[in-house]
C-alpha cells in the first residue's frame, strides 16, 4: 500500500458513483425506528423501477437531527439536498418520486434552520455522509491520507509539535493539553507503549462518542494510529461500552478492513511503522471511564482506580506508557494533520480551540448531535438551535458534563462554550452531554438522581466516595421527603465539601457538583422544602 | 513482566480439548473462543462476556471453569465477574425489559415508565418473574438520549415510550404464554 494506491481506491470508488444518492441514516437512533426496513424498501423500490444506474441507496452513520428520525437524505438534485424526516418504510415509493422530481407529499426538513447552520462539522465531517461499513467510502473522503503523510514526511516529534501548536485539549472532559499528554508519552523511557482510545463513554444523557464510532470508526483508528506514531506504540486498545452493540459491530469491521488493505498491522505504507489496534469491551461500570479503571479492566481486572502520580504517560497498562485520549479526541487529530494547527487554531476562543460535539437532549424542541466552533454562547444551542423548551415552556437550566458537572440556571445562558467559563459556572465541559429543564422539573429530585447515580457507580475503593455518596443521597431523600432541617443542609455541603476533596479519583471528587451547582442556583427549592427547627435545639445552637 | 500481547506465550499451545463433563456443546465453543485469545489472563473479561452470550448468565460452574482454564484464581474471576453490571449471576427471563434512566429519559418521565412497569409485572427492576417469563432491568444511559425515554425490548431499541406503551409490549409478551397454559 503506497500513496498512490490510495488515490487508486479513491478514484476507482468515485467511478461506482451513481448521479442520484439516498442516504439512510443506520446509527443506533434511527435503526431504533427500523431503519433497515427503510433500507431494504429503498433497495427495493429501485430495484422495482429499474433505477439501479442512477439512484444509490447508502447506509451512512449519524445525520445529527436524531429527534427527527429515521432520517434520509438525497443528493443530486438540481438545487439542494432533500433530508425526508419521520421517514417510514412505507415512504419508500414516494421518496422516489422525489428522485425524479415528482411529487412526494413527505415531510422535508429545512436545511437552513440554525440547527444546521450554526454548525461547523470537523469532526463529524463525513458523519451521515459515508457509509461506516466500507473502508472505499472513508478512503475516497480523503481517508488515511494524513497517516501517509505523516508517517512519509514527517518525524514523530513533529507530530507531536503540530498537536500542541493546534492548542488541541482532551475532549473527554478535564480538557488536559493533548500536545502535552502527547510528548510527556513519547518521552517516557519504555521498551513498550500503548495507545488507549477511551470510548466508555458513561455520561447519562451523552452519544457524542458512540455516534463517531458508528458513523466514521476509521476516522477514529487513523487518529490513533498517528498518536501511536508520535509517541512510539505499536499497539493499540479501543475501549467501547457493551451498551453499544453498533458501534463495536462497525469498529470490528473497520479494523479488519484496515488490515485487509496494510493501513493496521506491520509495515504500514512500506515504513518501518507497526501498529495493532484490539477493541475491548466495558461491562457496565461508569467508573471504568477514569483513566486509571479502564486501564485496570482492560488488563482484565476490576475497574478500580489507582493514585496518581504516577500518571498512565510514565506507567500505564502493564507499568508501560500509555496515552490515554478520548475518541472525540482522536477523531480530532486527522483534520488537524489535513488542515494544520494554524488552521484549528483559529477555531475558538483563546484557551478552548477547535470545535465541540454536544448531545443536545431533554426538554428542548430539537433533539439531537451538534458540533459547534468553541466560544458559542449556551443561548444560541439551547434557544437557537434547539429551538428552545417544548410546547412553550420556559427554560430553566442546562446540564452539563453529567454526573461530575452542574447545572447552569437560564440567566447564565449568555455564558461562551469553553473549558474556563463552565468551569467558573461550577459545571464542566464534560464529555458533551447537555440536557435541557424546563421549568417544571425540581432541582433537588435531579441532585438526587445525580447522587443516586454515584452512589450506585462508586467503584467502593475509597472510604469518602463509597460512604459519603450513600449519606449525601439520604440526606437528599430526607431533604425530599420534607422532613429535613436546616442542619442538614449545612450538613450536606460539608458532606459535599469532604467527598470533593478526599476522594481518590475524578468520580468521588465531582460526585458533590450536581449539589453544590443547584444548592448555588436553585437554593430556595432546598429551602420550602425545610422544615423549622425544634425550638430546644434551636436555642442551643444560637448560645 | 510485560506479557507478550501480540506473539502467543507458552501457554498458548492448545491444550488437548476435552468435553466438559456436562457434555454441553457450549464450553466447546468457549473453550475455542478462550484458545483464540492464547488463554491469556487480561481477556477474562472478553471470556466472561462470551460465556454470558452463550449461556445467558454466569452461574458458578461456569466461573469456576473460567477460572481453571485461564489459570486465575476463582476469587480473581467471582470479583470480577460481580464488579461490572452487564455480567448477571441469576438466570434471566424468557423476555427482557431495559428501562433506560439516563438522564434525558428521566427528565422526560422514564421514572414513570419504568413505575408502570414494575406495578405491571410485579417485580422491582433487577428481578425476574417467577414464572422466569420476564426480567425487569434498568440502564444508566444507553446513548438513545434523543428518543428519549428508551426502552430496550428483547434488545430492541423503542423510541419515545410511555408508560401505555410498556404495559402493551409486556401485556403482548404474557399473550402466547395465556394460549399455551
Amino acid at each position: 500500500m503506497q500513496g498512490d494506491d490510495l488515490a487508486a481506491i479513491a478514484e476507482k470508488h468515485q467511478g461506482s458513483r451513481r448521479k442520484y444518492c439516498l442516504r439512510t441514516c443506520m446509527s443506533a437512533g434511527c435503526m431504533s425506528s427500523r431503519a433497515d426496513a427503510i433500507k431494504k424498501g429503498l433497495d427495493a423500490e429501485v430495484k422495482a423501477q429499474g433505477l439501479e444506474g442512477e439512484v444509490e441507496v447508502r447506509r451512512v452513520g449519524c445525520m445529527g437531527f436524531c429527534g427527527l428520525g429515521p432520517l434520509v437524505g438525497l443528493d443530486g438534485m438540481k438545487e439542494r439536498e432533500i433530508l425526508f424526516e419521520h421517514v417510514t418504510p412505507e415512504d419508500a415509493p414516494a421518496i422516489i418520486r422525489a428522485v425524479q422530481a415528482k411529487d412526494h407529499g413527505l415531510q422535508v426538513a429545512d436545511p437552513d434552520h440554525p440547527f444546521f447552520s450554526k454548525q461547523m462539522r470537523v469532526v463529524r465531517a463525513n458523519g451521515g455522509i459515508i457509509d461506516p461499513e466500507r473502508i472505499e467510502d472513508y478512503v475516497a473522503a480523503n481517508g488515511y491520507r494524513a497517516l501517509y503523510h505523516v508517517l512519509t514526511d514527517i518525524r514523530p516529534a513533529e507530530v507531536v509539535e503540530e498537536i500542541t501548536r493546534s492548542g488541541l485539549r482532551g475532549r473527554g472532559g478535564a480538557g488536559f493539553p493533548t500536545g502535552l499528554k502527547w510528548g510527556t508519552v513519547a518521552k517516557s523511557p519504555g521498551a513498550r507503549k500503548f495507545v488507549v482510545c477511551n470510548g466508555d463513554e458513561g455520561d447519562p444523557g451523552a452519544y457524542m462518542d458512540r455516534s463517531i464510532l458508528e458513523s466514521d470508526p476509521h476516522l477514529v483508528l487513523e487518529g490513533m494510529a498517528i498518536a501511536a506514531y508520535a509517541v512510539g506504540a505499536d499497539q493499540g486498545f479501543l475501549y467501547v461500552r457493551a451498551e453499544y452493540p453498533l458501534a463495536i459491530s462497525r469498529l470490528q469491521t473497520a479494523i479488519r478492513q484496515a488490515k485487509q488493505l496494510g493501513l493496521l498491522g506491520g509495515g504500514i505504507f512500506e515504513t518501518p511503522f507497526t501498529f495493532n489496534v484490539d477493541i475491548r469491551i466495558g461491562a457496565g461500570a461508569f467508573v471504568c471511564g477514569e483513566e486509571t479503571a479502564l486501564m485496570a479492566s482492560v488488563e482484565g481486572r476490576r475497574g478500580t482506580p489507582r493514585p496518581r502520580p504516577p500518571f498512565p504517560a510514565e506507567r500505564g497498562l502493564w507499568g508501560c506508557p500509555t496515552l490515554i485520549n478520548n475518541v472525540e479526541t482522536f477523531a480530532n487529530i486527522v483534520p488537524i494533520i489535513n488542515r494544520g494547527a494554524a488552521w484549528y487554531a483559529g477555531i475558538g476562543t483563546e484557551r478552548s480551540k477547535g470545535t465541540k460535539v454536544f448531545a443536545l437532549t431533554g426538554k428542548v424542541q430539537n433533539n439531537g448531535l451538534i458540533e459547534v466552533p468553541m466560544g458559542i454562547t449556551l443561548r444560541q444551542i439551547v434557544e437557537e438551535m434547539g429551538g428552545g423548551a417544548i410546547g412553550g415552556a420556559k427554560v430553566k437550566a442546562v446540564q452539563t458534563g453529567g454526573p461530575s458537572g452542574g447545572c447552569i440556571p437560564a440567566e447564565y445562558l449568555d455564558t461562551s462554550v469553553d473549558y474556563e467559563s463552565l468551569t467558573k459556572l461550577g459545571s464542566i465541559m464534560g464529555s458533551g452531554g447537555m440536557v435541557v429543564m424546563d421549568d417544571s422539573t425540581n432541582m433537588v429530585e435531579i441532585a438526587r438522581f445525580y447522587m443516586d447515580f454515584c452512589r450506585d457507580e462508586s467503584c467502593g475503593k475509597c472510604i469518602p466516595c463509597r460512604a459519603g455518596t450513600v449519606q449525601m443521597f439520604e440526606l437528599l431523600e430526607k431533604i425530599l421527603s420534607r422532613k429535613a432541617t436546616a442542619r442538614d443542609i449545612a450538613m450536606l455541603e460539608e458532606l459535599c465539601d469532604l467527598v470533593k476533596h478526599t476522594s481518590l479519583c475524578g468520580l468521588g471528587q465531582t460526585a458533590p457538583n450536581p449539589v453544590l451547582s443547584t444548592l448555588r442556583f436553585f437554593r430556595n427549592e432546598y429551602t420550602e422544602l425545610l422544615q423549622p427547627e425544634p425550638a430546644g435545639e434551636c436555642a442551643a445552637s444560637g448560645q | 513482566m510485560i506479557p507478550s500481547l501480540t506473539s502467543a506465550g507458552e501457554e498458548s499451545s492448545p491444550a488437548r480439548v476435552t468435553a466438559h463433563a456436562s457434555g454441553d456443546k457450549r464450553f466447546k465453543i468457549l473453550e475455542a473462543h478462550i484458545k483464540k485469545f492464547q488463554a491469556r489472563q487480561d481477556a477474562l473479561i472478553e471470556v466472561l462476556h462470551k460465556a454470558q452470550e452463550l449461556f445467558g448468565y454466569l452461574e458458578d460452574d461456569l466461573l469456576l471453569f473460567v477460572a481453571h482454564r485461564l489459570k486465575l484464581p476463582p476469587s480473581r474471576v467471582y470479583g470480577v465477574a460481580t464488579f461490572y453490571h452487564f455480567f448477571c449471576l441469576k438466570p434471566q427471563g424468557a423476555h427482557t425489559c431495559v428501562v433506560c434512566l439516563g438522564t434525558a429519559c428521566y427528565v422526560k418521565g422514564s421514572a414513570k415508565v419504568l413505575a408502570a412497569a414494575e406495578a405491571a409485572a410485579g417485580i422491582k427492576s433487577g428481578e425476574t418473574t417467577p414464572d422466569s417469563q420476564l426480567s425487569l432491568l434498568t440502564a444508566r444511559c444507553i446513548g438513545a438520549c434523543a428518543i428519549a425515554p428508551a426502552v430496550v425490548y428483547d434488545g430492541q431499541v423503542a423510541a419515545k415510550q410511555t408508560p401505555e406503551m410498556v404495559l402493551a409490549q409486556l401485556e403482548k409478551w404474557r399473550e402466547p404464554c395465556k394460549a399455551t397454559t
